[in-house]
């Protein structure tokens, strides 16, 4: 599955990152494969989604996070 | 004279950077730009143990060394040239407590450059409540570096920091990382290939899209080999570099940093529950907007007040003390009615710094930003278009350089393009005036009449920009990829010193860059409305005198008239006449022509051109509000600032483009005229429009 399908509160962990989709920045933030993911908050629309990735807290659009690949686990 | 050591303070966005700049230099700093570029550059002086000096220069907040704005590239190009006067002797990374393993990253970035560095760990008052314990000696040990753990919130560690910058010399140069793991064969050749630079710094050079010194360009032109790799190449490696890099860091941290999450208390979770919540966090986001208006309009109307009493008096005084002439009239009609003009917006202006500043301090601004982004995203724009439109309030300069982290070229041009309908504190005077000349006094709810007039018209702004995004967004036809990435940094308290800093530096720059403008035209208004050309002008008190013979008129009256007369067929007065044709189906006379021309070199004119004005000529010194009530429409009879004509003039400003400065930043930052060609014409024309429906459907 990917980001984008992520439920509030949900934990995952990141398997893959398109890195034509992502930007530099964004990996560089801990957008990474191996490393968790839980989605704290959702605006309007479930756009944008606001995330904890790997301890760091930021806010990416829908259309970026379709091209992260997650597994959500069981928590 | 002692040797300064020359310090760069380098950390990731909202990590206390300022803060730490702010406790090392305290009042000893000052912010210009740097040669060419509008990215604000700060520096100051700090006093070390034993005598020796530094001077510490803040750059702007990095995530790594890849840049991809213009602040970024700043950093860069300063770490990689070694003859820039700022280079540093000492790089003073600052970190979060709370985000070090990811502040790490850029850490480990200046670490491969061989310059000296120390780890300063800031927040560190944060630690108990976050559950977080380090191991300070291993940790220098596997990042080869030396570590203050600092708290400016506390003012802790402050010193301990000062004294690893005096013994900077004592600091390992040993790199983090081996570059050449990143793709070794190609790292080789490199190698090869300049044999006396270092790897990393080349890697940075091939990968950066910015211009760096000369040399180093031309070097690379010359060995055409290092090009082939192609731009996803390069940035599969870029990929493959950071995720080396945080495996150092992760087996770094794991020894040397322990979290016990059991005693972790989170604040943030249950603010951004409320905060970022789909009703409460808009409804909440309302109630602040409309609060920051009511208080500015309430709390500076005292000291206001006081300031526009002030200089009447002042003006007088020295109308009165001097002696009779030219020179004194010039000061006293001249100099202190003008400058008066825009003395009186001070305590305006500083509130409205300070909000904005408490809004980024705290963090709330980036919860703005994910609130707003999909609704702004249907008109063309970005949610970080929102702090360009929010700042734009203070002024449009800095708002439209703060476009520069709007990832999309098409939304951040659109941004820059509508930035100049916000209404910006050079409009303020304006509105201001107008306001309490044509909206009676009143209360509806608690709320003043005036402050919500002056709310409608902040709102109209924001509506004119993101309509006319809307429409942009239309028209425009440019492919850019559009990224968005945003920081959600930590709830914090707003630090006094910060704020106080911020807004008295702000505060500074408007008074000082505006008042220049100001008192030049003052200056060239006053003479052209005391002198003239001509019989008209010359021969005004017999003509004036004739004219009244049989009238059995006063002294005073017959002054009066002959100032009027000189007035009209002064050289302002003629200019007046000319363009009056023009403006007079939007209900202005003459005078408030002068004063609109004036101020499309800076709208914070016109009050002190009004002022210029009125006070030539008169005999008594009043207020500028004073002046303005009793102006009669020559035409039509009746108060001049009327209901319509109020109106008209304040559509009037909120719409035109009168700023010859963000004009010219406007020009820089899309690097072509067109653009602020367009604001100018289209804006203005817009204008003159909506001025000249609003006064003949209200007369």
């Amino acid at each position: 599955m990917t980001l984008a399908e992520l439920k509030r509160g949900q934990r995952g962990i990141i398997l893959d990152v398109s890195s034509i989709h992502i930007p530099l920045k964004l990996l560089e933030m801990g957008c990474l494969p191996g490393n968790f993911v839980e989605l704290v908050q959702v605006a309007p629309f479930a756009d944008p989604m606001y995330l904890n990735i790997n301890g760091s807290h930021l806010a990416i659009r829908k259309e970026t996070a379709i091209h992260i690949k997650i597994e959500t686990t069981n928590e | 004279m002692s040797k300064q050591i020359n310090v760069a303070l380098i950390g990731n966005p909202n990590t206390g950077k300022t803060s730490v700049f702010n406790a090392l230099t305290g009042l000893n700093q000052k912010v210009g730009n740097y040669p060419g570029i509008t990215v604000e550059k700060k520096e100051g002086i700090c006093k070390l143990p034993r005598g020796v000096k530094a001077h510490i220069i803040d750059l702007p907040g990095t995530y790594s060394l890849n840049a991809s704005s213009l602040d970024e590239n700043v950093v860069i190009e300063l770490l990689l040239n070694k003859n820039d006067k700022d280079f540093p002797d000492v790089a003073v990374v600052v970190t979060d407590v709370e985000n070090l393993k990811r502040n790490l990253l850029l850490f480990t970035q200046i670490k491969d450059l061989e310059i000296p560095t120390i780890l300063a760990i800031n927040m560190s008052d944060r630690m108990k409540y976050k559950g977080i314990s380090l191991d300070i000696d291993y940790l220098e040990k596997q990042l080869e570096t030396k570590i203050a753990l600092i708290s400016t919130r506390k003012s802790k560690g402050i010193d301990n920091l000062k004294e690893l910058i005096t013994n900077y010399k004592e600091l390992s140069k040993k790199p983090c990382m081996n570059a050449s793991l990143i793709d070794e064969s190609y790292f080789n050749n490199l190698r090869k290939a300049f044999p006396n630079q270092l790897l990393y710094k080349l890697w940075l050079v091939i990968t950066q899209d910015v211009n760096f010194g000369k040399t180093d360009r031309k070097t690379f032109d010359k060995v055409e080999d290092f090009k082939t790799k192609s731009k996803t190449d390069l940035k599969r490696l870029q990929q493959k570099e950071t995720i080396k890099r945080y495996q150092f860091i992760n087996d770094a941290l794991k020894k040397g940093q322990t979290i016990d999450l059991n005693s972790a208390k989170d604040l943030r979770i249950k603010l951004d529950r409320v905060l970022t919540h789909k009703v409460w966090g808009y409804l909440i986001f309302g109630i602040i907007l409309l609060t920051i208006f009511q208080a500015i309009y309430d709390w500076s109307s005292i000291p206001m007040d006081f300031i526009d009493s002030s200089f009447a008096a002042l003006s007088e005084w020295v109308k009165n003390t001097l002696p009779e002439g030219a020179f004194t009239n010039l000061l006293a009609e001249g100099i202190i009615s003008g400058l008066g003009g825009i003395v009186i917006f001070i305590p305006q202006i500083a509130f409205l710094f300070l909000f904005i500043a408490i809004l980024e301090e705290s963090g709330y601004m980036s919860r703005v930003v994910f609130l707003m982004d999909r609704i702004m995203r249907r008109f063309g724009l970005s949610g970080k278009s929102v702090v360009p439109l929010i700042s734009g309030t203070a002024c449009a300069i800095p708002a439209i350089m703060a476009t520069r982290n709007i990832e999309s070229w098409k939304e951040r041009l659109i941004t820059i393009l509508v930035t100049p309908f916000t209404t910006c504190s050079a409009r303020l005077p304006v509105y201001l005036i107008i306001i309490s000349l044509v909206i009676p006094e009143g209360r509806i709810l608690g709320l003043s009449y005036q402050a919500l007039t002056l709310m409608l018209l902040y709102l109209i702004g924001f509506g004119a920009a993101v309509g006319s995004a809307w429409i942009l967004n239309k028209i425009l036809k440019i492919k850019s990829k559009t990224f968005f990435v945003v920081e959600m940094p930590n709830y914090k308290l707003p630090m006094f010193k910060n704020v106080a800093l911020t807004v008295l530096e702000k505060t500074k720059s408007f008074v000082f860059g505006a008042g220049k403008i100001i008192l030049a035209i003052s200056i060239v208004l006053w003479f052209l409305a005391s002198y003239g050309p001509g019989d008209n002008f010359n021969n005004a008190e017999s003509i004036i005198t004739q004219q009244y013979a049989t009238e059995n008129l006063s002294e005073d009256e017959l002054q009066q008239k002959i100032a009027s007369h000189k007035l009209e067929h002064s050289f302002i007065g003629i200019a007046g006449h000319a363009i009056e044709p023009a403006i007079r189906p939007l209900g202005y006379d003459w005078k408030i022509g002068i004063a609109i021309v004036s101020s499309f070199a800076a709208r914070e004119v016109f009050v002190g051109t009004l002022a210029t004005i009125y006070s030539v000529g008169s005999d008594e010194e009043e207020t500028i509000k004073n002046r303005m009530a009793g102006e009669v429409n020559p035409i039509l009879g009746g108060p001049l600032f009327n209901f319509a004509s109020g109106i008209s003039l304040l559509l009037f400003y909120a719409f035109a483009m009168q700023c010859m400065s963000t004009l010219a930043i406007v020009k820089r930052e899309t690097n072509s005229w067109k653009w602020p060609m367009y604001q100018l014409v289209i804006m203005s024309a817009f204008a003159y429009i909506v001025a000249l429906i609003a006064f003949q459907v209200l007369k």
